[in-house]
């Protein structure tokens, strides 16, 4: 079958897809879109979550005719969204989420080089590198496009708040300790971004 | 350069990446440097096995045994190969040479199995076809017809009269000192008299422990690309730990000399001990030469249960007696480890349990044996702690019954007997380093405890999340209890027993656009753990440059050894530093011949290269490194080792077995609903000795992942085999529980840097001491909370509510 939808901004169609292929082999085999990650392929790992209209799932639960039509925002494209919801103010508040209006009209913009270098990154995937919250980088992936999805949502989360959201997500490297402190960095530099805009 | 040709031909979408990082301000040894691949890791792009990908690729797949122990009678493979889609069908009798078995010491691992399978989910053949599901479909109309056979579990069952071998004629060089052909390896550690000493004991303590078998379940899974080379060679990129190791096993199955197995280190998604073993290696190989096609294999998590090792699962059995003034007098103990079905890492797993059964104490009698069988059940071999974990265990578990039947404070009675530098090991080897176990106690004991029931908030109840059974909601705060553990490990750094545990590294000097730059190639496998950063580091401390580059891992430079044993910072570490220090020498020799007339301290002054200059021990700049090498460039390949060791021998234990001790303290803080047998911890600190910390904020990471798999172990981590039939019961994630955020505490971490003068910068291998004393310490915490015995992991529900 064919499948059309939308990774990153740019509208993608993938031919031959086999009924039962998930989006997450879609993403990765047939799209070369590797970032998300394939841990376990069970839904119990989290680390091939993507943002499916806005929401955060486990690719390898979602069967590739699902996202017919829909939006899909992987790690790849994570800087790219985190960056256009700050310019267009789509969550100053922190309360507001990403619309699906919103996460269609967003488009993704090429890295400047494979290695990363002068890649712009979203703030959570900066305060992973800063923290130290990054050793195998296996779970990463998942749980930063977890953990940006919690930021949108919360811009100054609990420990136990980020300890709920990211509870899908398992990480055998580095304890957790890392990415809560990767987490609070984040927060805390968005909250003296937005002081300092509004002094 | 062919052989550079053939490589470039066949190089896949995505091969890993030279990893170039300069201009950080914090950039040498000692400081919390970031870590190069940490860009491409967070924005998807790193390259992990499973990422690798080649146009016109195919997929690999095995079958697997679904029994234990039987006799193959036949295996058909027709209606697999018609089916549309499949490229090849390969089992045994398509084996190319007649090597068809491989193993890290003794080669009894089969490529495919032949004859027989001897674990439930042995590999018994290969499918390669256009789409993974095509491959697995295939694989499941292979028929085979298996003769079931009885299986042994375990020591009772293997050793019984008339029990079955599970390895028939065995021929590796254990076989002459073993009592029984289904026991891999003995060894025995004797020294002094314990029997006698025994009489002088006021009181004597015994207990029997079990420690489940736990999986190193790293999050990649096993997987990588084969491309066949024009040349009839092959070329590899596969997620490993020791490249050399693998490719000195692959070649010799293949019929192909080693330079026509070309390995290249692709993304590591974690260790742990799990891929020093091979997996699909060997697998990938045989398709892609069948085929001519390149071949790729990814196991689904289901699948990594059965492709690797575990650890080995343990029964231990220890008496310590102690004199009425808290010393302790001997120790007499009996360490039965299983190594199911393949020997893997086994001897050399008994070979650390043994040495290191004492623990970080003085005991100068002691009487121990430890063994590892070969029984039916899953294989097990290298994972973190390897050997020490179980035996950590038992031992801290005893010294807390000690203390109890003296009536002294558990912390006290440790640091009572605690060893230090200069301490005698059972191995009659001189502990020649600090040895800081009573300070390392003392520092975890006097962090700050965690206050009481934090879970009440003012006014508004319990806040549940904080509570046993968390959002499950069963209980708020009734029947729940605190309970505090104190634990202390001793671990070996690097490979024992007197194994030639090198490590070789390449480094390259230039000018590079006016810049000078350094170039670091090694075989090491960056499994996770931070050599990468560290190699960095290392060679902009040496060599005064900024940039530096780290060229992906291959086997074009000679071997780094294993990444496991807390080794590699310490011995590939050791040759990047030593590498450097003779690049360093070549470069001033450089600089002498070109500017030595110009100034004296040429020939007289200590130089040193720092911040791209060529500077005198008081701080005068000679010149810029620029200037000096212009366009020439140094470039040497060296390799180097760490003291040697010797073999433990064979009857009493004694020999300098080890090269370095790493120490770490615990203490865990518990709440137990006693009700319904629920734990949650709390708080795990730690304090442990590095040596020095090259690079801090790794060094933390390092403690707090190894202490988290500790309490893995101690509350939830156990792979189930049914002992009837030897089959594993929960390979997943569903099923084989693994610490969540949730279910992982605050741990905080003090890291002392007492130098051990023998090692490079006077570092401590750190990563796997932290993983001991975790688990005796929760389990010390739980008992202290409930005064339940506790002598098994994981701790269940039904051990503390004894339904």
């Amino acid at each position: 079958m064919r499948v059309t939808f939308t990774v990153n901004g740019r509208q993608q169609e993938a031919d031959d897809v086999w009924e039962g292929e998930s989006l997450l082999y879609v993403l990765r085999e047939r799209m070369g879109l590797p970032g998300s990650k394939n841990a376990c392929e069970q839904g119990e790992c989290g680390s091939c979550t993507v943002r499916l209209d806005g929401v955060p799932v486990c690719s390898c639960l979602v069967a590739a005719g699902q996202v017919e039509g829909r939006d899909v925002v992987t790690v790849e494209g994570l800087a790219d969204f985190a960056k256009q919801r700050a310019e267009n103010g789509g969550c100053a508040s922190g309360a507001c989420g990403t619309s699906i209006d919103q996460a269609q009209r967003w488009q993704a913009r090429p890295a400047d080089s494979h290695a990363g270098e002068g890649t712009e990154l979203a703030p959570i995937q900066q305060a992973f590198i800063d923290a130290g919250a990054v050793q195998c980088g296996f779970c990463t992936p998942g749980l930063l496009v977890a953990a940006d999805e919690l930021l949108e949502r919360n811009d100054s989360p609990s420990d136990a708040d980020i300890r709920e959201a990211l509870s899908g997500n398992l990480c055998r490297c580095t304890g957790y300790e890392k990415i809560l402190d990767a987490v609070r960095l984040a927060a805390a530099r968005g909250e003296s971004r937005t002081a300092g805009q509004g002094a | 350069m062919a052989d550079k040709e053939t490589r470039l031909a066949t190089a896949p979408g995505r091969t890993p990446t030279n990893l170039t990082q300069g201009g950080q301000t914090k950039a040498g040894i000692g400081e919390s440097t970031l870590r190069p691949d940490g860009t491409l890791k967070v924005t998807g792009e790193f390259a992990y096995s499973s990422d690798m990908w080649h146009e016109d690729m195919l997929w690999g797949y095995t079958l697997r045994s679904t029994t234990a122990h039987a006799e193959i009678r036949s295996i058909d493979t027709s209606e697999a190969l018609a089916t549309s889609g499949v490229y090849a069908v390969l089992t045994y009798d398509d084996l190319p040479t007649e090597v068809k078995n491989y193993g890290l010491e003794i080669q009894d691992t089969p490529v495919l199995a032949h004859g027989k399978v001897r674990h439930h989910g042995e590999p018994v053949a290969l499918v390669a076809a256009d789409h993974p599901e095509t491959a697995r479909r295939a694989a499941a109309k292979i028929k085979i017809d298996y003769a079931e056979l009885p299986v042994v579990t375990d020591e009772a069952s293997a050793t019984a009269e008339g029990a079955p071998l599970v390895h028939e004629n065995r021929t590796d060089h254990h076989i002459g000192h073993v009592p029984h052909p289904n026991i891999v390896h003995r060894q025995p550690i004797i020294r002094g008299n314990a029997a006698e000493a025994a009489k002088k004991a006021d009181v004597i303590v015994s207990g029997e422990y079990v420690f489940g078998m736990q999986d190193q379940a790293f999050l990649g899974p096993e997987s990588g690309l084969a491309v066949p080379g024009e040349d009839g060679g092959v070329d590899l990129y596969v997620a490993t730990q020791w490249l050399h190791s693998d490719l000195r096993q692959i070649a010799p199955v293949l019929g192909l000399p080693p330079e026509k197995v070309r390995m290249t280190l692709s993304g590591v998604g974690g260790a742990f001990g799990g891929r020093e073993d091979l997996s699909m290696q060997i697998h990938a190989c045989l398709l892609a030469l069948r085929t001519g096609k390149p071949v790729k294999i990814v196991y689904n998590r289901f699948e990594s249960f059965f492709g690797h090792v575990h650890r080995h699962p343990a029964r231990l059995w220890y008496e310590h007696g102690a004199t009425k003034d808290g010393k302790l007098t001997h120790l007499k103990c009996r360490i039965v480890l299983d190594g199911g079905a393949y020997a893997s890492a086994s001897p050399a797993v008994v070979g650390n349990a043994s040495s290191l059964a004492v623990g970080p104490y003085v005991v100068d009698d002691v009487d121990i044996e430890a063994i590892a069988l070969y029984s039916n059940n899953p294989p097990c071999g290298a994972m973190r702690g390897f050997g020490a974990v179980q035996a950590c265990f038992a031992y801290e578990a005893q010294m807390d019954k000690v203390a109890k039947k003296l009536g002294m404070d558990p912390v006290e009675f440790r640091q009572l007997n605690a060893m230090e530098q200069g301490t005698i090991m059972p191995t009659g080897q001189p502990v020649d380093s600090p040895a800081p176990v009573a300070e390392l106690l003392r520092r975890v004991k006097a962090m700050p405890l965690p206050p009481e029931q934090q879970w009440l908030t003012a006014g508004a109840g319990a806040d549940v999340r904080a509570l046993p059974g968390g959002l499950s909601n069963t209980t708020h705060g009734e029947g729940v209890v605190r309970g505090i553990g104190y634990a202390v490990g001793i671990k070996n750094v690097g490979f024992s027993e007197g194994f030639d545990d090198y490590s070789t590294a390449r480094v390259r000097m230039e000018v590079v656009g006016g810049v000078p730059v350094a170039t670091v190639h090694t075989a090491m496998a960056e499994v996770g753990q931070g050599g990468v950063t560290v190699h960095a580091q290392i060679a902009r401390t040496e060599l005064g440059v900024q940039q530096v580059t780290i060229q992906p891992a291959d086997t074009r430079v000679g071997s780094a050894g294993s990444t496991s044993a807390s080794r590699q910072t310490y011995v590939t570490g050791g040759a990047v530093k030593n590498t450097c220090e003779h690049v360093r020498e070549q470069v001033l020799d450089i600089g002498r011949r070109k500017f030595g007339t110009y100034h004296p301290a040429w020939a007289t002054a200590e130089l040193l290269l720092e911040g791209g200059k060529v500077v005198t021990d008081g701080g005068e700049v000679l010149a810029n490194l620029a200037d000096v090498l212009e366009d020439e460039a140094v470039d040497l390949e060296l390799e180097w080792r760490h003291r040697p060791t010797e073999p433990f021998d064979l009857h009493t234990g004694q020999g300098n077995g080890h090269v370095q001790y790493s120490f770490a303290a615990h203490r865990a803080v518990v709440e137990v609903d006693t009700e319904l047998g629920l734990v949650k911890v709390i708080e795990l600190a730690c304090a442990q000795d590095v040596g020095k910390a090259l690079n801090p904020l790794s060094v933390v990471g390092q403690i707090q992942g190894g202490t988290t798999q500790g309490l893995g172990v101690a509350v939830m981590e156990e792979i189930i085999v049914d002992p009837k039939t030897a089959k594993v019961r929960n390979p997943s994630f569903t099923d084989y529980l693994i610490p969540t955020i949730l279910d992982t505490p605050t741990i905080p971490v003090d890291v002392l840097e007492l130098a051990d003068e023998h090692a490079p910068y006077g570092l401590r291998g750190i990563g796997e001491a932290p993983t001991l004393s975790s688990t005796p310490a929760v389990l010390a915490a739980i008992r202290n909370a409930t005064g339940l015995e506790l002598t098994k992991t994981p701790v269940r529900p039904e051990h503390l509510t004894g339904t």
